[in-house]
């Protein structure tokens, strides 16, 4: 009897638990994004054509997709490679890296964009060098690119790093020792283990880098049909009293994200699958 | 193909795990590193193998100086404790590893697998991933993996540390017959006295980052050179100031010379082996005998007997540590 009523009691918990989890998700998360697809479809397709026809929105968004491929590439490369510098050697200031590379998700985003400029900026340190050489950083897309790969650096290191840890290195000591040079290591061993890792944070800072809006607002100058970019247009047209193109391109934003995590969900195998 | 080692110091931060150390392994053998944990037999080994570093000395492998050269140079087969695995690729495709690094022909590839395969008894499991096989199954499969790149020596790590105990005996067993069979320069790091004693050619006795004793099974066992080794290679007892083995000494009821006078405070019988513990003097003393000399002295707790090591029984002088007997490690 007593077992059973505290079987009772665990499970009324467990339900309670679930629906405070499911409202907290709602409230915050499901019903606010569910109310910008009511929004954008609230006459049909209308809002999505007006849009889609509109030339400065389809060049933001293309322009949105140029950024975040660029600031993914970036992040994707440097990240796996300080990912293996962080596990697998040791060297001085190895924890205040470890650390460093938690800044951009704790500083803002335009606290970002200003740095920049004060950094590449026509004022700044290397200002007077690129001017010289006529390439431009700052209102442009490298500096554009260069602000979301900073927003978004920590997402592949922190989604490899563990895997890393996990899969330890013995099975890289032992692909050394049977020949192995460290491209071959690379590619054959370390590579197809943290694959999965990789695909992850790749789609995660791809989600991330759609989205930006802070640090490319300041770095970018918000030039309407040359350097604004999605997010920009959402915030303009907002303003402009066009929310129905504000509503269509943030949907589109919104839809771009959650297809990513969903062909993550998709393709990601069952955990433990593989090992 | 045989190993020098010479003079080889390696620390980590303050720790030393190997101490000027200078060892040589004769070609062909089968040479155990043996001795407690932390103390040096496996960075002595991943010395070798060129996984670490040493910070100063000479690793000399088939006459040449390889001391500068990276593991990928050494041509050395290496097995891990835990074996190591490639996870993502099959049994054949891990096998096939180091071959397809040295981009033999695919033909030569496939028919060296395939004989490997079965020297390891594993060729129905060719397709199958690591994660299906046992623990022997998948030692079984790094074995022929190291062995695949015809390595000029074949390094071990603890080969069987991982696996339950039958399946620990068996391996080993097999592992020597492999051995008479292939033939390449092997050694193996272990921490189980049986394991060395009963495999093992030649026997180097790691402790505390130095070499105790290099020999054969008998001599170590026969002339122990340190009280370390005496300890490590089974149960000790002392006796006055020397160390002997428990099963080594004699009971006498009258003085033979050269004893000592106790009081057996103890009988213990454990299967056919029957321990005795006298008290001479401070001393507790261990005896063990059979069941059958035990029956035929009638050593009864109480009684006075004379106790001395047998002529001929090995001893070694202990400066002032107490006794200890060591739990043989893996048993």
């Amino acid at each position: 009897m007593a077992e059973r009523a505290v079987a009772g009691r665990r499970s009324r918990v467990r339900h309670l638990l679930r629906g405070i989890a499911i409202v907290y998700v709602g409230l915050l998360v499901v019903w606010p994004v569910a109310m910008v697809a009511r929004h954008t479809f609230a006459d049909g397709f209308d809002a999505m054509g007006r849009a889609l026809s509109d030339p400065l929105v389809t060049r933001s968004l293309w322009l949105t997709a140029q950024v975040a491929f660029g600031a993914v590439v970036i992040n994707t490369i440097f990240g796996v490679g300080i990912s293996l510098l962080l596990v697998r050697y040791e060297f001085p200031g190895r924890r205040a890296l470890s650390a460093l590379i938690d800044l951009p998700l704790s500083v803002s985003p335009v606290v970002v964009g200003l740095a920049l400029i004060l950094v590449y900026g026509a004022d700044g340190w290397f200002g007077p060098v690129l001017g010289a050489t006529g390439f431009e950083v700052i209102f442009a897309m490298p500096g554009m690119v260069m602000a979301t790969a900073f927003v978004a650096l920590p997402l592949v290191i922190r989604e490899v790093v563990p895997v890393l840890y996990e899969i330890g290195d013995e099975q890289e000591q032992a692909a050394r020792s049977l020949g192995a040079n460290a491209v071959q290591v690379f590619r054959r061993i370390t590579l197809p283990a943290i694959r999965w890792a990789v695909v992850y944070g790749v789609v995660l800072s791809l989600a991330r880098s759609l989205g930006e809006f802070g640090a490319v607002k300041v770095v970018s100058g918000n030039v309407v049909g040359s350097t604004q970019t999605a997010t920009l247009v959402v915030e303009q047209r907002y303003q402009d009293f066009e929310q129905d193109i504000a509503y269509a391109t943030s949907f589109l934003l919104a839809l771009a994200a959650i297809v990513c995590l969903v062909v993550v969900s998709l393709i990601r195998p069952k955990e433990g699958a593989t090992r | 193909m045989s190993i020098a080692v010479r003079h080889v110091t390696k620390t980590f931060g303050k720790f030393v795990a190997l101490d000027d150390v200078s060892v040589s392994i004769p070609s062909g053998g089968l040479t155990a590193l043996l001795g407690p944990s932390g103390g040096g037999k496996s960075t002595l080994l991943r010395v070798i193998a060129g996984l670490e570093t040493a910070d100063s000395g000479q690793v000399e492998i088939d006459g040449v100086d390889a001391t500068d050269h990276p593991a990928r140079r050494r041509n050395v087969g290496f097995v891990f404790q835990h074996y190591a695995a490639f996870k993502h690729l099959s049994v054949r495709r891990n096998v096939s590893f180091g071959l397809e690094i040295r981009k033999r022909p695919k033909p030569e590839i496939a028919q060296r697998v395939d004989e490997l395969l079965a020297l390891v008894h594993l060729e129905q499991f060719a397709d199958r991933l690591p994660a299906q096989l046992s623990g022997g199954q998948r030692q079984r499969m790094a074995l022929a993996r190291a062995l695949a790149v015809e390595p000029a020596v074949l390094l071990l790590d603890e080969p069987f540390g991982a696996l339950d105990a039958k399946v620990r005996k068996e391996l080993r067993e097999w592992l020597r017959r492999l051995h008479d069979e292939v033939h390449v320069t092997t050694i193996f790091v272990t921490h189980d006295q049986e394991e060395a004693l009963e495999i093992a050619d030649e026997i180097v006795v790691v402790n505390n980052g130095r070499v105790e004793q290099v020999g054969t099974p008998d001599q170590l066992y026969d002339e122990p050179a340190t009280d370390f080794v005496m300890r490590f290679l089974g149960p000790v007892t002392q006796l006055g100031d020397e160390l002997v083995r428990p099963h080594d000494l004699e009971l006498h009821a009258a003085d033979p010379g050269g004893g000592a006078s106790g009081q057996v405070e103890r009988v213990t019988r454990v299967g056919f082996e029957v321990r005795i513990e006298l008290s001479v003097g401070e001393q507790r003393v261990q005896v063990t005998m059979t069941r059958t000399q035990a029956q035929a002295l009638e050593v009864r707790t109480a009684d006075r007997w004379w106790v001395r090591p047998a002529p001929g029984a090995p001893t070694v002088r202990v400066d002032g540590r107490p006794p200890e007997t060591l739990v043989p490690a893996g048993s």
